[in-house]
């Protein structure tokens, strides 16, 4: 039982010629343009978030490096008034939907304020257990579905996180009731220290939602014009209230787990040079500058203007101070109950002791 | 205590039906609330506690799940971000070990990790509760677990009036609550007022009042102790009994005002003692009244073993008003 016909989609090839005419949708320079401009974002966020870390001015941080058509590709189909719920690797979507970089590195530096986005209001934050939202994405697709709107609800996990029963119990009821979601798994051949061949004798993720009753597809997780396609289709069928898809972007994980991991403890560096001949970023530059003259000019245009947007965020970030001990109670209930709002003066009053002695 | 209109009539009902009551008006007064668990539609739940609300709301209110209950957690918390008021049902308490994870990790800590910018009106109904003959994982006490986790909100209702007035309150509240209603107590009568009506979250009941003993319980336990009160009366032992109703959050209060008054206190649970919620009582009422205690704050729970299947071992693991008096006795030793 291994051999699931299981469609795969690449329409942009890693040298950056179409392997098939684009879709009338991407056949313009400017929309290439944009998705080009968000993946160059996404890592340009990045990095400097593993040098924010590198200095010690922010938490343990997980790299997208080499993930970025996935995020954009994603952020670029959504409508706003749909919902993403994320996993702890998606910034680049996140980035495409309108969280601010600032937001995002002040939740990587420890801060449940960056989780409290001024936009997109109803996204969820990161999930940084493993799969454990994905029957979120299925409740707040049951929401839509109980209000008649025509909203979508997009669940990005990992590879490693399909191995988990949230997933599955998730896909499941998405299936039976015929849920506005689509669950899009982010394979990036690793799940921490473990390779994909190592966690499933499946042949493809993509395949696990035969078992929950819907189509599941692979799409190449380096292309983000095939990306934006396959997940676009998938949204439109949900969203006409044809039920779940699940997608398997097929990616690799240049960068280490975390910044506190050191892949090459179990990871042989011949295995990631092949893949940044894949790179998602690369083959959309190729092609602008085969088919729209896009000039180094251009591009180094394009990498300032990235530069001096997460520079600035940065700043924000650093120049944000901490919150005061409070806080921890600001948001645990609604209200605070009368016996926890006596522990929270013990606490603030605590603090101040120890700032006076 | 609860606003209740005096033109309201009351009747004397079963815990089970005062359970449908309750979310009989949760459903009416919210329209965004919705009924979702293992076989509460059709089978009105398996102690039918749902039984007619699939016809009289419809089946766009009342949800059979797949048996999946960190699914089902997870759904409500989903739900409820987006705007729903979900009411989950976990069948029996013991199964909050299969959706631990989105109770503890995602459902308690959602509203704090989110900046605040998640509110989760969740209300879950489960089963706890020895003495049925269903064996060690159908019938335990874990109100400690939930009890234990900032975030949560915990009650377990004692009586049938309890129990609609909580459930309302719980429905209407804008966080996670568990509802810990105990199987054993289905078919007790009591007084339950028609239409709508909150039992408030947090705040204790001194159910008989008392001069010179306090026991403190939770659920089912309060019936134990007020067999035992009569017991301890003949023994000139005035006790109080204060229903906790709620034991997240608190009502340290109520407790440590009654003990001010009679110097010695015991606390009863249907959980095992080592570790149960009685050790946070004992410790509260340690920590705000030490220089008026006479003795030793006393505890009664079950023991540290797993609930026995056998009907004679479960008889005797389940704390009861006779040993309660036993402990109070050697606790004073009269």
């Amino acid at each position: 039982m291994s051999n699931l016909d299981i469609h795969h989609t690449t329409l942009l090839g890693p040298d950056g010629h179409p392997l098939a005419p684009l879709p009338a949708e991407f056949a313009n320079h400017e929309t290439i343009r944009d998705l080009y401009r968000h993946m160059v974002l996404a890592r340009t966020f990045d990095a400097k978030a593993v040098a924010l870390h590198g200095s010690g001015r922010l938490g343990t941080y997980a790299s997208l490096l080499g993930q970025e058509a996935v995020g954009v590709g994603i952020g670029h189909v959504m409508r706003p008034e749909d919902v993403l719920v994320p996993s702890f690797r998606e910034h680049a979507a996140q980035l495409r939907r309108g969280v601010r970089p600032e937001e995002l590195y002040l939740y990587w530096g420890g801060d449940e304020r960056g989780s409290a986005f001024a936009g997109p209001t109803q996204d969820f934050p990161v999930s940084a257990t493993v799969g454990g939202h994905a029957p979120h994405a299925a409740g707040v697709a049951l929401a839509f579905k109980l209000r008649g709107e025509a909203r979508v609800a997009v669940c990005v996990f990992g590879d490693g996180a399909t191995s988990k029963g949230d997933v599955y119990e998730a896909m499941n009821v998405a299936g039976l009731w015929q849920l506005p979601v689509v669950f899009i798994v982010t394979n990036n051949q690793w799940a921490l220290s473990t390779p994909r061949r190592e966690q499933t004798a499946a042949t493809t993720l993509a395949q696990k939602a035969v078992a929950a009753g819907f189509e599941g597809e692979q799409v190449d997780g380096n292309d983000v014009i095939a990306v934006a396609k396959v997940v676009g289709e998938a949204l439109a069928h949900a969203r006409s209230g044809n039920g779940p898809r699940l997608i398997e972007c097929l990616t690799y994980r240049l960068a280490d787990h975390t910044t506190v991991d050191d892949a090459a403890r179990y990871r042989d560096e011949s295995e990631v040079t092949p893949w940044w001949e894949k790179d998602p970023i690369a083959r959309v530059r190729l092609y602008l500058s085969a088919t729209a003259g896009w000039s180094d000019q251009q591009e180094k245009a394009l990498l300032d203007e990235c530069g001096t947007l997460i520079e600035r965020a940065a700043e924000a970030y650093l120049a944000t101070p901490p919150q005061g001990p409070e806080a921890m109670f600001d948001h645990l209930y609604g209200k605070l109950p009368a016996d926890l709002a006596a522990q929270r003066d013990e606490v603030v009053a605590a603090t101040k002791n120890r700032a006076d002695g | 205590m609860s606003a209740v209109a005096s033109e309201t009539k009351t009747r004397q009902l079963p815990y089970v039906v005062a359970i449908t009551e309750g979310v009989r008006e949760v459903l009416k007064e919210q329209a965004n609330a919705f009924v979702a668990g293992e076989d509460v539609a059709g089978a009105g739940s398996v102690y039918g506690y749902y039984r007619g609300l699939l016809d009289e709301f419809g089946a766009d209110r009342i949800y059979d799940t797949p048996i999946s209950e960190k699914g089902i957690i997870g759904l409500g918390v989903g739900a409820a971000a987006a705007g729903l008021r979900p009411v989950l049902d976990i069948m029996f308490m013991d199964f909050i070990g299969e959706c631990m994870d989105e109770i503890a990790n995602q459902m308690a800590k959602m509203r704090f990790m989110f900046g605040g910018s998640a509110t989760l009106p969740i209300t879950v109904l489960t089963m706890a509760g020895a003495g049925a003959n269903l064996a060690a994982q159908h019938s335990q006490s874990l109100e400690a677990w939930l009890a234990h986790l900032p975030g949560l909100k915990v009650v377990m209702p004692a009586t049938p009036y309890d129990a609609k007035g909580l459930i309302i309150a719980a429905a209407r509240d804008d966080n996670p609550v568990f509802v810990v209603l105990n199987k054993m107590s289905l078919a007790m009568m009591g007084d339950v007022p028609e239409g709508p009506y909150e039992v408030p979250i947090g705040k204790a009941n001194v159910v008989r009042t008392g001069k010179n003993y306090t026991i403190v319980t939770l659920g089912r336990m309060l019936g134990q102790a007020l067999d035992a009160a009569k017991q301890l009366a003949e023994l000139g032992i005035d006790a109080e009994v204060i229903d906790a109703r709620s034991v997240q959050p608190f009502d340290t209060e109520a407790v440590i005002k009654s003990v001010e008054k009679t110097h010695r206190a015991m606390v009863v649970h249907e959980a095992v003692r080592f570790g149960g919620f009685g050790a946070e009582i004992a410790a509260q009422i340690q920590e705000h009244a030490f220089d008026y205690l006479d003795a030793p704050v006393a505890r009664v729970g079950a023991p540290f073993s797993p609930v026995p299947f056998s009907p004679a071992l479960e008889k005797v693991y389940v704390p009861n008003a006779e040993r309660i008096v036993v402990v109070a006795r050697e606790q004073l030793g009269i």
